[in-house]
């Protein structure tokens, strides 16, 4: 292929779009993966039930699909509210919580799918508008908003959720119950309410990511298998833990995806993605960003 | 008095009239009903796919039941969701021949549900009418094996055979193409059976990549598609990727002559209402459109029936694609089993091996192998579409098809961002 900077930086700006999108995809799964410990492999279902229902809410009301999924939001954090004292309730009350966890939401991840299936049917779905069309360009490099807007709602989603843990007391609480349980009962907060709250705020992010991803492509009950793979190792690659090492680890997967997409081809992406976060590992084993 | 004679003589007729009319269907209820087996993609991947077609075989159970069922007895559709996955399909099939006893078995829908089914099915003997599998027979090459794919015997070649033949057709003729495929097995023999037919055209491949089922931003490979400046791009995907690509090729402003191919999506209502004006220009292979060169008797009245069902079920809302194929496998068993008169698996596929059959999509005949005689998928170019509304695919005019020959309702329009 000849030299082309337009391609090369073409290659950069939508890896790095594609990767926006990715953290966004990502920071719930940090939350609950890396600080709550729970393996949460339905996150990418949960996503996709967000997708399903910023859907319903636009197609009813007409609003655009970004504002109703921000309408929804209240709605996705007290689901996981919810959802989190089942799972306390079955598994993690009596300490049996890694392997059978890991069963339970595998087993959620099924009824999740059938049920939007039954509720929806099989067919993809997508929500029609008309800025999802539209490019802009600096220079050479174009910018088109159905990939903009999800990067753009992930950078607030990460400045609000790194303010509130950086900034607020239940946010600290919230970074810490993960770490010690211990240390949060001894100055007064009890860990189960942090940890439905930080399930919640999980929840939320799916919910946020589901309303992005209907902008970007089609969904159907199954789409979310796409991305399991990529959130874990974004996260592991990430830190676990860190939302900054999940924003940058996101940022450099999609970055290597497309210059691989572009320059090698795109049979090679995964595998290059995914290289790279086993050389990773075998260099820094916590991640990037691990504290 | 001869009056009242008289209106007791009539009423007496309408009864006896009423009671020999219903009498087929009265014996067709009291009979044993002929089952008819079969796994299906009910959830998963490929279940728009799969509940559509199962869809047009229900048009047809109650059709014929209604009409007293076939050889004196009620038709049965035994059916169990596959889960759109393979491993599910070995045990269906034994338990539809083991436990429920079925009397003929279909196949689900494609390869996926086929392959698996296959070797089942030949150790029974059994008849096997499949839906929508890609050359599936060439290695077994099973003597009561039929295919609903309108490919015809060499599939792997006939897929792009029409794409060529138009692409070569364009004055000046092109000189090079670019192929994006999916990883994935019927892209790839798609994209295989391109490459034989391009030899001896003089083109040349600028770009030939697969990309993995997990891509999500396709921006990359169009732009290095556009970077190769190829006069032809020829694109086999999926649905979602489809969407994708489509979506990508725009936004980047593809300047090839012709674009589209093997793309699997554009065939289903949703798909078409989604993309809308994105899709003007694009040369699609498909199988039906509502030209009226393709106006076959009794699509009409399918469609008609199917599209109120699918409304309700969340499925295709046109019904295009799946269900006229699902719909003629049905009508062809159903001439079949008429004319042999008994369920005898040889005897009906001696029949179906030896006759050519009336369908909702025209004439139907089979070769040695059960692939259709003749190669007839068709060539679409979209045009004229203005926005996502899906009424407008229901008019003559925006599907115009430029191959085959005798199908043919006019002539391409070029280049892509025409």
């Amino acid at each position: 292929m000849e030299p082309d900077l337009g391609l090369l930086l073409n290659a950069i700006v939508s890896g790095l779009l594609l990767g926006g999108f990715y953290a966004l995809a990502t920071m719930g799964l940090t939350i609950a993966f890396g600080m709550l410990d729970v393996v949460n492999i339905a996150h990418p279902t949960f996503i996709i039930l967000g997708a399903f229902a910023t859907y319903l809410l636009s197609m009813q009301t007409g609003l655009d699909p970004v504002l109703a999924c921000i309408i929804l939001l209240p709605l996705f954090f007290l689901f996981g509210r919810y959802f989190y004292d089942l799972y306390y309730r079955l598994f993690e009350r009596r300490g049996d919580s890694a392997i059978s966890g890991l069963a339970f939401f595998f087993g959620i991840l099924f009824v999740f799918e059938v049920s939007l299936s039954m509720l929806f049917g099989p067919e993809q779905r997508q929500i029609d508008v008309p800025y999802a069309w539209t490019s802009f360009s600096i220079g050479l490099v174009d910018f088109p908003l159905r990939m903009v807007v999800p990067c753009l709602l992930a950078l607030a989603a990460f400045a609000a959720i790194t303010a509130f843990f950086r900034f607020t007391f239940i946010g600290r609480a919230v970074a810490a119950v993960g770490q010690d349980e211990e240390a949060l009962r001894f100055v007064g907060i009890n860990p189960l309410r942090i940890k439905r709250l930080a399930f919640g705020l999980s929840l939320l992010m799916a919910g946020l990511a589901g309303g992005g991803l209907l902008l970007i492509q089609p969904v159907d009950p199954w789409s979310g298998h796409t991305f399991i793979g990529r959130v874990f190792a974004i996260c592991i690659l990430g830190g676990l833990a860190s939302m900054r090492g999940t924003l940058v680890a996101a940022l450099l997967f999609g970055v290597l995806e497309n210059m691989t997409a572009t320059y090698i081809g795109p049979a090679w992406s995964p595998a290059v993605a995914f290289g790279l976060l086993l050389l990773t590992l075998a260099v820094r084993p916590q991640g990037l960003f691990a504290r | 008095m001869t009056q009242r004679f008289g209106k007791l003589a009539v009423r007496a007729g309408i009864l006896a009239t009423m009671a020999l009319t219903a009498l087929p269907a009265v014996i067709a209820q009291a009979a044993e009903p002929i089952k008819i087996g079969f796994s299906m993609a009910l959830t998963g991947g490929l279940a728009g796919n799969g509940k559509a077609a199962l869809a047009a075989m229900q048009i047809w159970e109650e059709e014929v039941n209604a009409k007293g069922g076939l050889i004196g007895r009620p038709v049965q559709l035994v059916y169990y969701d596959d889960q759109s996955s393979g491993a599910t399909v070995p045990g269906i099939y034994t338990k539809l021949l083991d436990v429920d006893k079925v009397d003929i078995v279909m196949s689900g829908y494609s390869t996926a549900a086929i392959a698996p089914a296959l070797p089942i099915v030949i150790q029974r003997k059994m008849l096997f009418q499949t839906l929508l599998g890609f050359n599936m027979n060439s290695e077994y090459k099973y003597d009561r094996y039929f295919s609903m794919i309108p490919a015809g015997p060499d599939a792997i070649h006939n897929f792009t055979k029409g794409f060529v033949e138009t692409a070569m057709a364009l004055d000046p003729k092109p000189k090079s193409i670019a192929i994006v495929a999916l990883d994935a097995e019927f892209p790839k023999r798609a994209a295989d059976g391109l490459k034989d037919n391009l030899k001896n055209t003089g083109m040349k491949i600028v770009y030939d990549r697969s990309y993995p089922p997990s891509t999500v931003d396709f921006l990359p490979v169009m732009r290095a598609v556009q970077a190769a400046k190829p006069d032809i791009v020829y694109m086999v995907s999926y649905p979602v990727d489809s969407a994708g690509l489509v979506r990508a090729a725009r936004e980047v402003g593809l300047n090839a002559r012709m674009v589209g191919g093997g793309m699997v999506g554009p065939q289903l209502g949703t798909f078409k209402a989604a993309m809308g004006p994105a899709l003007n220009n694009m040369v699609i292979w498909d199988t039906y459109v509502p030209e009226k060169t393709l106006n076959f008797p009794g699509i009409d009245q399918l469609l008609a029936k199917y599209q109120p069902v699918a409304a309700k079920l969340g499925i295709d809302p046109l019904g295009f694609y799946v269900p006229p194929l699902a719909y003629t496998n049905m009508q062809i068993l159903e001439q079949a089993i008429t004319a042999v008169g008994k369920i005898d698996q040889g005897a009906l596929a001696d029949y179906m091996h030896k006759h050519t059959f009336k369908t909702v999509l025209g004439d139907v005949k089979f070769d040695k192998y059960g692939e259709w005689a003749e190669e007839r998928l068709i060539l679409v170019q979209y045009r004229g579409i203005k926005d996502n509304n899906i009424e407008q695919f229901k008019q003559p005019g925006t599907q115009v098809i430029l191959y085959p020959k005798q199908f043919k309702s006019g002539d391409i329009v070029t280049p892509f961002n025409k």
